[in-house]
C-alpha cells in the first residue's frame, strides 16, 4: 500500500507505505500532521494533491465507511469503543459489515486478548484504558482488514500496559496484517517497528527502518530527547 | 377491618388503576422521545401531535368501520383501525424526515436548530389535525366497555367501594407490556439494535464501523411514530381524543423522559410511571379515603385535595424543574440536555 498526499495547509509532501506482515511507526512533534496523515488515509480529510491506493488500487475517491469495508481498519485516538456496549457487543459491531459467520474472528481475537473473553459480558465503558485499547483493537479486527492503522493507542496508559499492547501489535503483524501506528512514545515505538517515518510540519523528514532511526544521532537529539 | 379494605379499594380504584394506564401510556410516548433523542440527538416537540396525528387517522377509520357494520366486539373497533393510523404516522414522519430533517443533518445543524424545526412541524400537525377532526372531543370507544364495573364488584364483594376497571385499561397496560419486551428484545438482541445502541453511543465510531446512519435514523422514526400512535389511541379510548389534549401531553411525556433519563429506554418507562402517578395522587379529592380510615369525629370536611386537576400539568411542570436542578441526567443517567 503507498499513500502519497499534498496540501499546502497542514501536510506537503508526505509518503506514508505499509507492507504486508510490516509494522510501520510514524513519530514526530506536536503538531506535525501525525494523525491529520491517518485521517487522509481514512478519507477524513479532503486531499488537495496525491492519492491514497490500497493493494495498487486507488482508493482516494472513497469516503471513510468504503474504505473501512474496503479493507482498512482503523482504531481513532479517542472515543474507540462503544462505552455503553457490553465488549462482546463492540466486537460484533466491529463485524456490522460482515454478512458471513464471524464468530471464527470473534474467537480469534478472544485468543489475542483472553482478559476480553472473560470481560465479554461487561460494559466496555467500566473497563480500565489497556483493556479498552485492547476492545478497540478487537473490533477494528474484526472485520479482518489488510491495513490496521492505530492512531497513539498508548496515549494514557501505563508503561506496562503500553508494552504489553505492542506484544500484541506485533502479533497481530504476523498474521499478514500491514500495521501503520501513530505514536507519541517514539523510542519503543520505533524499536518494535520495521520503518519509522519522522513527521515535521507536515512533511517526511527521515524515513528508515526503526532501528536506524534509533540510531540516527540527528533523530535522537531532535526527537528522542538525546 | 372492613373500613381499611374500603379505603384500599377506593385508592386501588382512583388512583393505582387509573395510574398505571395514564402511566403505560406517558411511558409509551415517553420512550419515543428519547429514542429520537439518542438518536436524532435533538427534542422533538411535534411528538405529542404526531400522537394526534396517528390518532386521528385511526378514528377516521374507525368511524368508516363503524359506518360499514366491521366489528370486532368485544373489543374496540379502533383496534381493527389502528394498524392503519400507525402506517399513516410512520409514512408522515419519514416525509417530514426526508423533506425536512435530512437537510438540516446534511447541513450538519445545532441541537438547537432541530428543536426549531420540530415546533414547526409541531405547529403544522397541529394545524393539521383540527383542521381535519376540529377541535372538539371525539369518542371513539365501543365494544365492551368494562371488564368488571363498580356496581358488579359491589355485588360480588359487599363492600360499600366498588372497583372497576374498563377494558381500555386493560388493553393500555397489555399492551405497554408486550410492546416494551419487544422494544427491548429489539434493543438488546438484534443486530440493528445493536446498531441503534452504537450510533447513539459513539456516531463517527458507528460510521467507521459500517453502520448506515440513514437507516438507523429511519428506523428510529418507524418505531417512535408507531409507539405514538398507540399511545395515542389508547389514552383516547381510555378518555377521549382532543387535539389540544394530546399536544399539552407533551409536557408530562418530556418530563417523563427527563426524570428517567433522557436516552434511557428504561428511564423513560420509570419517569412515565412516576409522572403519571405523581399527577395522579396530587390531584386526587383525599375525603372519602380518609372518612374510611378516621373515626367519624375526624372525618375532614373539605375535599383534601391537594391540587385542582386543572392544575395537573403543573406537576410534570415542578418535577421536570426539580429533576433538572438536583440531577440533570436522571433517574437512570442519561445525557445531561
Amino acid at each position: 500500500m503507498r499513500g502519497g498526499y499534498g496540501s499546502v495547509d497542514i501536510l506537503k509532501n508526505c509518503t506514508i507505505a505499509v507492507d504486508k506482515g510490516e509494522v510501520v511507526v510514524v513519530v514526530g512533534p506536536n503538531g506535525a500532521g501525525k494523525s491529520t496523515a491517518l485521517k487522509a488515509l481514512l478519507g477524513m480529510l479532503p486531499l488537495r494533491e496525491g492519492c491514497v491506493k490500497l493493494d495498487g488500487i486507488d482508493i482516494t475517491s472513497l469516503a471513510p465507511q468504503d474504505r473501512v469495508a474496503a479493507g482498512i481498519g482503523v482504531v481513532p485516538q479517542v472515543a474507540n469503543i462503544f462505552t455503553t456496549l457490553t465488549v462482546q457487543e463492540n466486537l460484533e459491531m466491529g463485524a456490522y459489515l460482515r454478512t458471513d459467520d464471524f464468530s471464527h474472528s470473534l474467537e480469534h481475537i478472544y485468543e489475542l486478548f483472553p482478559v476480553l473473553k472473560e470481560k465479554r459480558n461487561q460494559f466496555a465503558g467500566e473497563l480500565s484504558g489497556g483493556q479498552r485499547q485492547q476492545v478497540a483493537v478487537g473490533r477494528a479486527l474484526m472485520l479482518e482488514p489488510r491495513v490496521l492503522m492505530l492512531d497513539e493507542p498508548t496515549a494514557g496508559v501505563s508503561p506496562i500496559v503500553m508494552d504489553e499492547l505492542f506484544d500484541r501489535v506485533l502479533d497481530i503483524a504476523t498474521t499478514g496484517i500491514a500495521i501503520l501506528m501513530v505514536e507519541q512514545n517514539a523510542r519503543q515505538a520505533l524499536c518494535i517497528s520495521d520503518r519509522g517515518y519522522v513527521l515535521v510540519q507536515g512533511q517526511n523528514r527521515f524515513s528508515d527502518s526503526g532501528s536506524a532511526l534509533l540510531a540516527n544521532p540527528e533523530v535522537r537529539t531532535s526527537f528522542l530527547g538525546g | 377491618m372492613e373500613d381499611v379494605l374500603n379505603a384500599l379499594i377506593l385508592m386501588t380504584n382512583f388512583v393505582l388503576v387509573p395510574g398505571m394506564a395514564y402511566g403505560a401510556q406517558l411511558a409509551l410516548g415517553a420512550l419515543g422521545i428519547t429514542l429520537i433523542f439518542s438518536i436524532l440527538r435533538f427534542a422533538n416537540f411535534a411528538h405529542g401531535d404526531l400522537m394526534a396525528f396517528g390518532t386521528m387517522i385511526t378514528i377516521l377509520l374507525t368511524w368508516w368501520l363503524q359506518g360499514a357494520g366491521f366489528s370486532i366486539a368485544p373489543l374496540p373497533t379502533a383496534l381493527l383501525a389502528l394498524p392503519f393510523g400507525i402506517i399513516a404516522a410512520v409514512t408522515f414522519s419519514l416525509v417530514i424526515d426526508r423533506s425536512i430533517y435530512r437537510f438540516y443533518r446534511q447541513q450538519g445543524a445545532a441541537p438547537v436548530v432541530f428543536v426549531m424545526v420540530s415546533l414547526g412541524v409541531m405547529f403544522t400537525l397541529n394545524a393539521i389535525v383540527r383542521f381535519v377532526v376540529g377541535t372538539e372531543d371525539r369518542r371513539f370507544i365501543d365494544g365492551e366497555r368494562f371488564i368488571i364495573s363498580a356496581g358488579e364488584f359491589k355485588s360480588i364483594t359487599g363492600l360499600a367501594e366498588g372497583l372497576a376497571f374498563r377494558q381500555s385499561q386493560a388493553l393500555t397496560v397489555i399492551t405497554a407490556i408486550i410492546l416494551v419486551v419487544a422494544l427491548f428484545w429489539f434493543l438488546q438482541k438484534t443486530r440493528t439494535g445493536k446498531a441503534m445502541r452504537a450510533y447513539s453511543d459513539n456516531e463517527d465510531l458507528a460510521l467507521l464501523s459500517g453502520i448506515n446512519p440513514e437507516r438507523i435514523v429511519m428506523i428510529t422514526w418507524i418505531i417512535a411514530a408507531s409507539l405514538a400512535t398507540i399511545a395515542g389511541v389508547l389514552y383516547g379510548l381510555d378518555k377521549s381524543f382532543k387535539p389540544f389534549t394530546y399536544f399539552q401531553l407533551l409536557l408530562p411525556m418530556f418530563a417523563a423522559a427527563i426524570v428517567g433519563g433522557i436516552g434511557q429506554p428504561v428511564g423513560a418507562i420509570a419517569g412515565g410511571f412516576l409522572i403519571a402517578f405523581s399527577e395522579v395522587t396530587v390531584t386526587y379529592a383525599y375525603k372519602r379515603f380518609l372518612g374510611h380510615l378516621l373515626p367519624e369525629s375526624l372525618a375532614p370536611g373539605n375535599l383534601v385535595q391537594l391540587l385542582s386537576t386543572d392544575y395537573k400539568f403543573a406537576v410534570s411542570f415542578v418535577i421536570l424543574v426539580l429533576v433538572l436542578l438536583v440531577r440533570p441526567t436522571g433517574i437512570f443517567r442519561g445525557r445531561v440536555l
